[in-house]
């Protein structure tokens, strides 16, 4: 049981991964930083990252905003709000690029009212990117920064409200200190997610080198074109990136929960 | 709304900041999520219902569907034997590089699905580490059903295997040894015993991955070749209508996929709700 289970990690995982990896580094690092340094390689690489920090930056005042009111306010429509926060997990990535260019695109209404009236192009261009990676991620911050609010003890905060602090102040000095560390985790997770998403842009964003096109799309296209060297080394630098972030958040939240626990 | 929200002075003195925060919330996700989900039907039925019904009928759309589904349901089998060993080994057998293998699990959720189906290129391709081996066997994987089977079962690795970990965990062996003391064997205790304790998790466990193998796209556009006709599933036909400037029959594929992941995903979540 156990080498059959073990055997099943090793060939479906262990196996591809080195043979990326090993592809990459075929030529040595110096041969992947040539191909990482291609103007058009660098710049889906530098496209990836800046559109992954403002989604990211967005993610988290909107994910803090979000977890804050669903779990301190009582409204009409709230547990329709959390149930809809985790649609985004459901639905498959493709699907969400069709539905930001529906409502966006050239041939809408909205995209070309907006394109015509306030000269901003959504489909083709870095928004439509961020818009579909902040539908993707969405309920990353809020999640984890939901979890930790419900569990802080509200006796700290009512101190400070009876010795005369702000609410403002409570939350900057009391609250936040507390939700740094969770937000942060969510708002890395949401980025390592970001960087391989493929589905959405390749609809959302089209494919225009050195304008649209993000590291997972332009790996695409040099495997269409069967340029091997160039697709394995932007692999090799997204992998490295992904599970990078991924171990950061994962050191973060064990940290947090040591401190905690 | 029994219980008044008024709990807490700062609640009490922050009335207008308190709706206009809940005010912006709601406002961003209309926006960012309701809207396009409303676009998406409008946009299927912007030449009415007969058009949705002529694209959704089509042959070739109906074969790609068949073949997503006949993907999904090889998939499912797969992880549901082998995720139950490996969630069974991880939680029972302790050995050295348990922690190591625990992690690895879940690396597919990191990795972006277009380096997923160019691994498995690099590997079965025409020019593929194992290309002579299946050249000799006369095996065709990359570019046919084979290869979007393994690119499917590589991104939806996770799901089984983390849904039954925590079951089997929570799961009291006492059961097992009681069968056992009572001379059942050791597939008789299996299949008594274990299997009916652990079926919620196959349960939550078997639809979150068909409902993931449904959606995916990047993986298998690269390992199927994205030739059309041959091997199309439901996200590759969505992928080359948009490309055709087939629209209506784009925006309704879409539709009916993201509907049926939707009734998949929240049917299990209110089940599981339902139970707690």
């Amino acid at each position: 049981m156990r080498g059959l289970a073990l055997s099943y990690v090793l060939l479906m995982l262990v196996i591809p991964l080195i043979v990326i990896a090993q592809d990459g580094l075929r030529e040595g690092v110096e041969g992947m930083w040539r191909a990482v340094s291609q103007p058009v390689a660098s710049s889906a690489l530098g496209l990836t990252v800046w559109t992954g920090a403002v989604m990211a930056l967005i993610n988290g005042v909107m994910g803090l905003l979000t977890a804050h009111v669903l779990v301190r306010y009582t409204f009409p429509g709230k547990a329709l709000l959390n149930a809809i926060i985790d649609l985004p997990l459901a639905i498959p990535t493709l699907v969400t690029g069709v539905m930001l260019v529906v409502l966006y695109g050239p041939q809408a209404a909205l995209g070309s009212w907006l394109d015509k009236t306030l000269d901003l192009r959504i489909i083709f261009a870095p928004p439509g990117i961020i818009l579909a990676l902040l539908f993707i991620t969405y309920p990353f911050v809020v999640r984890t920064v939901q979890s930790v609010l419900l569990s802080l003890e509200r006796e700290q905060e009512e101190v400070a409200a009876t010795l005369g602090a702000s609410s403002w102040t409570i939350f900057r000095r009391v609250i936040f200190p507390e939700l740094a560390m969770p937000l942060f985790s969510g708002m890395l997770l949401s980025f390592a997610r970001a960087v391989g998403e493929f589905g959405a842009i390749v609809i959302v964003a089209g494919n225009i080198p050195l304008r649209t096109q993000t590291a997972a799309v332009y790996v695409f296209g040099e495997v269409e074109s069967e340029n091997r060297m160039a697709a394995s080394a932007i692999s090799v630098v997204m992998l490295a990136l992904a599970f990078g972030l991924v171990f950061l958040v994962d050191q973060l939240q064990k940290r947090t929960r040591r401190r905690a626990g | 709304m029994s219980k008044p929200a008024i709990a807490s002075p700062q609640l009490r003195q922050g009335s207008w900041p308190r709706r206009g925060l809940i005010g912006i919330v709601l406002v961003y996700v209309a926006f960012l999520i309701l809207a396009p989900m409303a676009g998406l039907i409008a946009g299927a039925f912007q030449h009415g219902p007969s058009a949705v019904i002529a694209a959704l009928t089509d042959p070739n759309l109906l074969a790609a569907f068949g073949r997503t589904l006949s993907i999904a349901v090889i998939v499912v089998v797969v992880h549901t034997i082998f995720g139950t060993a490996v969630a069974w080994v991880l939680v029972r057998h302790r050995f050295r590089g348990r922690d190591l293998i625990n992690g690895l699990i879940d690396l597919p959720f990191a990795m972006s699905p277009v380096v997923v189906g160019y691994m498995l290129l690099l590997l079965f391709g025409r020019r593929g580490l194992l290309a002579p081996v299946l050249q000799a066997l006369d095996i065709q994987v990359a570019f046919a059903l084979p290869g979007m089977i393994l690119a499917t079962l590589f991104v939806t690795m996770p799901f089984m295997i983390r849904e039954l970990m925590p079951v089997l965990e929570a799961f009291d062996m006492e059961q097992e040894h009681a069968a056992a003391t009572l001379g059942a064997s050791g597939w008789q205790t299996f299949w008594r015993i274990t299997v009916p304790a652990l079926r919620w998790g196959f349960v939550y466990g078997i639809v979150l991955t068909f409902a993931r193998a449904l959606g995916e796209f990047g993986a298998v556009l690269i390992i199927g070749g994205g030739v059309e006709g041959g091997t199309d599933t439901a996200t590759l036909y969505i992928y080359h209508a948009l490309e055709e400037r087939q629209y209506v029959a784009a925006y309704s594929t879409a539709l009916v996929l993201g509907i049926l992941s939707l009734a998949l995903v929240l049917g299990t979540d209110l089940l599981r709700k339902k139970r707690k």
